[in-house]
């Protein structure tokens, strides 16, 4: 499985439309997605995942990556209701950062993904991992990723 | 560098908070909700303990809060915590959905279940006294 996930990422290296496409991704504008989202990293804008993506996210928050982030039933509604209305998918749109993923795949992190990976496996060096703590940490090394800034 | 990061925690924006309440209006509260006086060195070792029954990556409140909660903490993420205590983070404790959402979710992650009035008095108490 890494395997065939690191071919996928040369493959996509190739691709250079792509880039342009990620550099900006508007952040997220609902004030309580903002809000509740934000807590224990930055709020993930909306246009990175699939809807279907996001609606699993929000029905497994008691469960979230190893922590309870539960919210109360309206607040949940209502951030799903924003972040699948503006995923990568939201509208019947497609999207170059849904290339490699199976519509059978729900993907639960951005940096799972295969452009993802292409742009990351081998870029980023260990020791700048290692000060970020997480590579889901955007903000440590994308200083615009807040603005939906990602282009260093 | 642990400076530095004080610091940014302090200047880190944090979410409107409705200041309906207060360290003190909580301890009443939780005081009142449990029938027992609020014991901060029950707190304090509720709050520095390692845990077994919640989840694997959080054994411990301090896994996220500093030991020294004066200081500020980090998010698995990598994202700052402000510090806990009151004295030098004065918007704690001031905003009741907001201390209760947190309960909720950090004694179910650390201890794999809701803490008791009797807990949060206790937590509350102690971290006011720093
Ligand atoms: C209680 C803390 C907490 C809250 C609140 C929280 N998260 Fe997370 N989230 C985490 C942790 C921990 C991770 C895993 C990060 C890591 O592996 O370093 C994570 C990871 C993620 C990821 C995957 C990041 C990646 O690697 O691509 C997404 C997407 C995500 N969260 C969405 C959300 C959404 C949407 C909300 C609001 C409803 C939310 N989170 C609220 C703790 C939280
Ligand atoms: C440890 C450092 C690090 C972390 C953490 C990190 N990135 Fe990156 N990212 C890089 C590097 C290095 C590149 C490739 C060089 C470049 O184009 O900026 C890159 C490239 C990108 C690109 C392509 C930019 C372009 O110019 O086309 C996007 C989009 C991106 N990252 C998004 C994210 C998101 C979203 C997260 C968090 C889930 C994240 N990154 C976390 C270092 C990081
Ligand atoms: C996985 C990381 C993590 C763990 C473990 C954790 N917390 Fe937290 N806690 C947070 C985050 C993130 C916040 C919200 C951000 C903030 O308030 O600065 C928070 C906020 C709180 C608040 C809200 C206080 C206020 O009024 O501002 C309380 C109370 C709290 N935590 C208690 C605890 C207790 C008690 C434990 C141990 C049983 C614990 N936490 C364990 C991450 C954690």
């Amino acid at each position: 499985m890494k395997h065939t996930l690191s071919l996928t990422a040369l493959a996509l290296t190739a691709l250079p439309a792509f880039a342009d496409e990620s550099e900006y991704m508007p952040p997220v504008s609902d004030p309580v997605a903002l809000a509740e989202c934000s807590e224990c990293h930055m709020a993930y804008p909306a246009g990175f995942l699939p809807q279907r993506s996001w609606s699993r996210i929000m029905a497994t928050l008691e469960d979230h990556f190893g922590e309870d982030a539960s919210l109360d039933a309206d607040t949940s509604a209502r951030i799903e209701t924003y972040l699948t209305g503006n995923a990568a998918d939201a509208g019947g749109r497609s999207s170059g950062l849904l290339y490699g993923v199976a519509a059978t795949d729900t993907p639960l992190r951005i940096s799972d993904m295969p452009w993802f990976r292409a742009e990351h496996d081998g870029e980023v060096s260990a020791h700048r991992l290692r000060k970020a703590g997480s590579i889901s940490n955007c903000a440590a090394c994308h200083r615009g990723a807040e603005r939906g800034s990602f282009e260093d | 560098m642990k400076h530095v990061l004080t610091l940014t925690a302090l200047l880190l924006a944090q979410p409107a908070l409705a200041q309906d309440t207060s360290p003190q209006d909580l301890i009443a509260l939780y005081g009142a909700q449990s029938g027992a006086p609020p014991a901060p060195d029950a707190g304090r070792a509720l709050f520095l303990s390692d845990q077994t029954g919640g989840k694997p990556d959080t054994p411990s409140c301090t896994t996220c809060h500093s030991a020294d909660p004066t200081r500020a903490g980090q998010a698995r993420t990598g994202k700052a915590i402000a510090p806990m205590a009151p004295r030098v983070a004065p918007e704690r404790f001031t905003d009741q959905k907001f201390v209760e959402k947190w309960f909720g979710r950090n004694c179910n992650s650390v201890l794999g279940r809701p803490c008791t009035a009797q807990e949060k008095a206790d937590i509350i108490s102690w971290l006011n006294s720093l």
